[in-house]
């Protein structure tokens, strides 16, 4: 019968047919907010099955649909892939309301990557706000699965409130290590009364932080408001707009370049996409 | 059409109104189109709405263009009707437009609801003969024969929704077509899903419909929607005594009930 | 290498025979009331070979309104997902326009390239196109103005040339022209001389100057007003996207239940309030107007970077169809004539 997407002997194979995926691992990382871990029911697919950091897929639930999430796990981990997703309409839903054991459907990976390999030696700073940290997730295991290929790491994330803040294990995990500098913060008001990190804004932590741009590459994932405020305080530390990296969303249908949903000017955001310089932004109308 | 450009250029001077929504010449003689009307010097593009498709209220409730100001429009009774009928619906104001009649060659300005309501009862609507003649051969077919020759109309529907898009009755900003938790009405265009889609808005339309036919004239395959919007109003009006786009202010047929009713289930 | 013929037009008749019985439908203009697409014929006489222009393009052939994109089916805890059957018809195209041909080549180009689409792609190797050149054109017409014209041959596979009331010119340009040829060769005889057929094409005026159009338009993108003016009386219907021959724009629904169903696609447009709303309920375009600029700017500005030609052919479909007279020749002329 020949694997899901790579070809069945009938002419060039079906770009919509999506891989199965068993749901091995489901964490509540926050209110409406989950992470699943996937592993391939065809295991011979798994195995051959490969991405790099930045990429993304359509995973769904046959009756409902599919949704565009990134792969939040890291390419050095084989054997599954991880999503990350907030319960927001009809197809998150059906997948939040999936248990442990049941079958989904995934299309992937799609879209192009953050250059992981030039940035060896570099120091690496990743800002995030909310439910935008898994797609830079994947980029930090990556990068931390190979220590030692890469200079400083700063990693400054925040949420609303505590319970708001996903991936809280990890975050802790990656704070005890002492090879990475982490500030966690939540909004004012955000805070519980045994909380321990900072309390404030993003921008204004990264500020704090002030991380050097000596050799050193930023990745900003996060709501708009939080993105527009980082920007300058990047660039007042040096980080020239062709070295801050961040990754778009859009409403996406097929995932390739077909549908037409995620054009964005020129490009397609599910193509030429997801990941995009703050300098390639800037040439970009903003309707995404 | 002078007296609808002399009454243009003084509203437009005196500012009573930002925009006159009315017609202009088109790419096709005799077919003349929606403009929007700002500024003075335009208002000679002004031209009488014969042959023209569009129920120029349409555009009464589009954001686009209620961000230019308050409206004339220049209005034909069937567009009247749709004022009035958006009015029982609470989406126009009293006063919150200017009406310029136009019938028969003549202008009269409708300051606010009551004048349209005025103006309307005088020209109670009737189909026209063409219609009923079409109606007419449909309701001799058998049901077997009068279905299977709706279905073929519906067959070629593309779901386009220009129907939708040209009807004034059609403002819901998220369509039943759109919503997807459940999606009610499929979305593609294959034979039951143009079936239930048409069915529906038929059912969303009865007792609002007032009869300008622009969904008719606005499908790109010809299907005669309007006939069907037109013989649920006929419906309405026999079992309830009420037809749609008379009063300002009135109950929605389908969503109210009088003592008087014949169905008894809810005494 | 294209081969120069003639056909006469009692001959017609001989050749759908002979395409029919070698296991052909034939697709070509056919009228139904006011409006005419491309269906199903079984003689010349059935084709409407007089209109400028059908209503519906023929893009259906190679891009149905509405597919299957695979199915699914659980039994007990097991979960099977199959391809639906792919097996259309071979298929003959009669009587396109040398635009609607063209448009081939820019469907050709979105679906083909990487990831390919099997779905368009084995329609279209199944399809083969016979053009008629245009004698006439309307008001709405301006492939001229988008670098083709009245003869062009892009992407016909065979293009008749009216010569004189008796019959065409037949230009043989591909295999499969030849192939369809070869089922009825004896309708066919030697060439016609080449100054007759120019002649006979229609005269369509250049609306607006193509080169630099692309550029002049991405500098047009901030000037609101001008988008606004142009869109206020676009009621924001499908109906443009949906008649021309080029537009691909789809959408993917599941319909079925948790035990058995499909992925379908169907057709959808940029011009649809939802197309592009988030989830979240963010639009990046919330206004008719940023709407009527992604048409135009997806169309003649972003496809050259992306396919190397403009994405549309100049057929006047859009024009014609639309409800709300939004002529795209105008509103491009204005365009490329602003300040």
């Amino acid at each position: 019968m020949g694997c899901a997407c790579h070809g069945d002997g009938n002419g060039s194979a079906n770009v919509y047919r999506p891989y199965l995926m068993r749901i091995e691992r489901i964490i509540d990382e926050a209110p409406a907010i989950k992470t699943f871990r996937l592993v391939f029911v065809h295991e011979e697919e798994g195995r051959s099955f490969t991405f790099l950091a930045g990429q993304f897929g359509e995973y769904g639930v046959f009756g409902e649909g599919e949704s565009t999430f990134c792969i939040a796990s890291s390419p050095t981990r084989k054997g599954y892939i991880e999503c990350t997703f907030r319960q927001v309409g009809r197809v998150t839903t059906a997948l939040a309301d999936r248990d442990v054991g049941d079958v989904i459907s995934f299309r992937g990976p799609y879209g192009n990557v953050f250059p992981v390999e030039q940035w060896r030696g570099k120091n690496l700073v990743f800002v995030a706000g909310g439910i935008a940290l898994p797609p830079l997730r994947s980029v930090i295991w990556n990068v931390l699965d190979l220590r030692q290929d890469y200079g400083d790491i700063t990693i400054v994330y925040g949420a609303r409130s505590v319970a708001d803040l996903v991936y809280k294990h990890e975050l802790e995990e990656w704070k005890a290590r002492g090879d990475v500098r982490v500030l966690t913060t939540v909004d004012p008001g955000g805070q519980t009364p045994d909380w321990k990190g900072e309390v404030g804004f993003v921008p204004a932590v990264v500020e704090k932080a002030a991380p050097s741009a000596r050799d050193a590459v930023a990745l900003v994932c996060g709501p708009p408001i939080m993105i527009k405020l980082t920007l300058p305080v990047l660039e007042k530390l040096g980080f020239a707009p062709d070295n801050i990296y961040t990754t778009l969303e859009n409403r996406m249908k097929c995932g390739v370049g077909k549908c037409g949903r995620c054009n964005v000017g020129p490009y397609y955001v599910c193509k030429d996409g997801p990941v995009f310089t703050f300098a390639q932004l800037a040439d970009l109308p903003p309707e995404y | 059409m002078e007296a609808l450009r002399a009454k243009a250029r003084e509203l437009l001077e005196s500012r009573t109104v930002q925009v006159v929504v009315g017609h202009e010449q088109g790419s096709v003689p005799g077919r003349p189109r929606p403009v929007f009307v700002r500024k003075i010097e335009d208002v000679d593009r002004l031209v009488a709405g014969e042959g023209g498709t569009i129920n120029l209220a349409v555009y009464l409730l589009k954001p686009e263009v209620q961000a230019l100001g308050r409206p004339a429009l220049v209005a034909d009774p069937a567009a009247l009707r749709t004022v009035l009928q958006l009015a029982s619906e609470n989406q126009i104001r009293d006063g919150a437009l200017v009406a310029l009649a136009l019938d028969d060659g003549r202008l009269t300005e409708l300051k606010d609801l009551a004048a349209i309501e005025a103006f309307v009862a005088e020209r109670p609507a009737g189909l026209p003969a063409e219609d009923q003649q079409r109606i007419a051969e449909i309701e001799a077919m058998s049901r077997e024969d009068r279905w299977t020759w709706w279905l073929e109309q519906f067959s070629r529907c593309l779901k386009c929704y220009a129907c939708r898009a040209a009807c004034p009755m059609c403002y819901c900003p998220r369509c039943v077509v759109e919503c997807n938790q459940p999606q009610w009405v499929p979305a593609a265009a294959h034979p039951r899903g143009n079936l239930e889609w048409h069915l529906c808005r038929a059912m969303h339309l009865a007792g609002r419909c007032v009869g300008c036919g622009a969904c008719a004239r606005a499908c790109p395959v010809g299907i005669p929607l309007d006939l069907l919007t037109q013989v649920l109003a006929r419906q309405i009006e026999a079992d309830f005594g009420v037809r749609a786009g008379t009063r300002a202010k009135a109950d929605y047929v389908l969503a109210s009930f009088r003592t008087t009713d014949k169905e008894d289930f809810i005494r | 290498m294209a081969d120069a013929r003639t056909l006469r037009r009692e001959s017609l008749a001989r050749w759908f025979e002979a395409i029919r019985a070698a296991g052909r439908r034939i697709l070509a203009p056919r009228a139904r009331g006011d409006t005419t697409a491309f269906e199903e014929v079984t003689a010349p006489s059935e084709v409407a070979m007089d209109c400028v222009q059908t209503t519906l393009s023929p893009k259906a052939a190679v891009f149905p309104r509405c597919e299957e994109l695979l199915r699914y089916e659980r039994q007990g805890k097991d979960l099977r997902v199959t391809d639906p059957p792919l097996q259309p018809p071979e298929t003959v195209l009669f009587g396109v326009r040398p635009c609607d041909a063209a448009a081939m080549e820019v469907l050709d180009a979105v679906f083909s390239a990487d990831p390919p689409d099997r779905f368009f792609q084995t329609r279209r190797a199944r399809t083969t196109v016979i053009a008629i050149a245009c004698t006439q054109a309307d008001a709405a017409c301006f492939c001229t103005s988008v670098g083709l014209s009245p003869g062009s041959t892009l992407g016909s596979d065979i293009l008749l040339t009216p010569t004189d009331g008796a019959g065409f010119a037949a230009d043989v340009l591909t295999d499969k022209g030849r192939r369809i040829v070869e089922l009825c060769p004896e309708a066919f005889g030697p060439a016609v001389a080449a100054q007759e057929r120019r002649a006979v094409l229609a005269q369509v005026p250049v609306r607006f100057e193509l080169k630099g159009l692309s550029d002049r338009l991405a500098a047009l993108f901030d000037r609101e007003e001008l988008w606004v003016d142009q869109s206020l009386r676009c009621l924001g219907c499908g109906t443009c996207a949906f008649v021309c021959p080029v537009c691909a724009c789809f959408d993917i629904q599941d319909e079925g239940t948790g035990r058995s169903g499909a992925r379908l696609r169907c057709w959808d447009s940029c011009g649809f309030s939802l197309f592009t709303l988030h989830a979240s309920g963010h639009n990046p375009r919330h206004l008719q107007s940023q709407r009527w600029r992604q048409r135009v700017m997806h169309k003649f500005s972003y496809a050259v970077g992306r396919l190397g030609r403009i994405a549309c052919v100049g057929c006047g479909r859009c024009s014609r169809a639309c409800p709300a007279d939004m002529n795209l020749a105008d509103h491009l002329q204005a365009l490329a004539e602003a300040k």
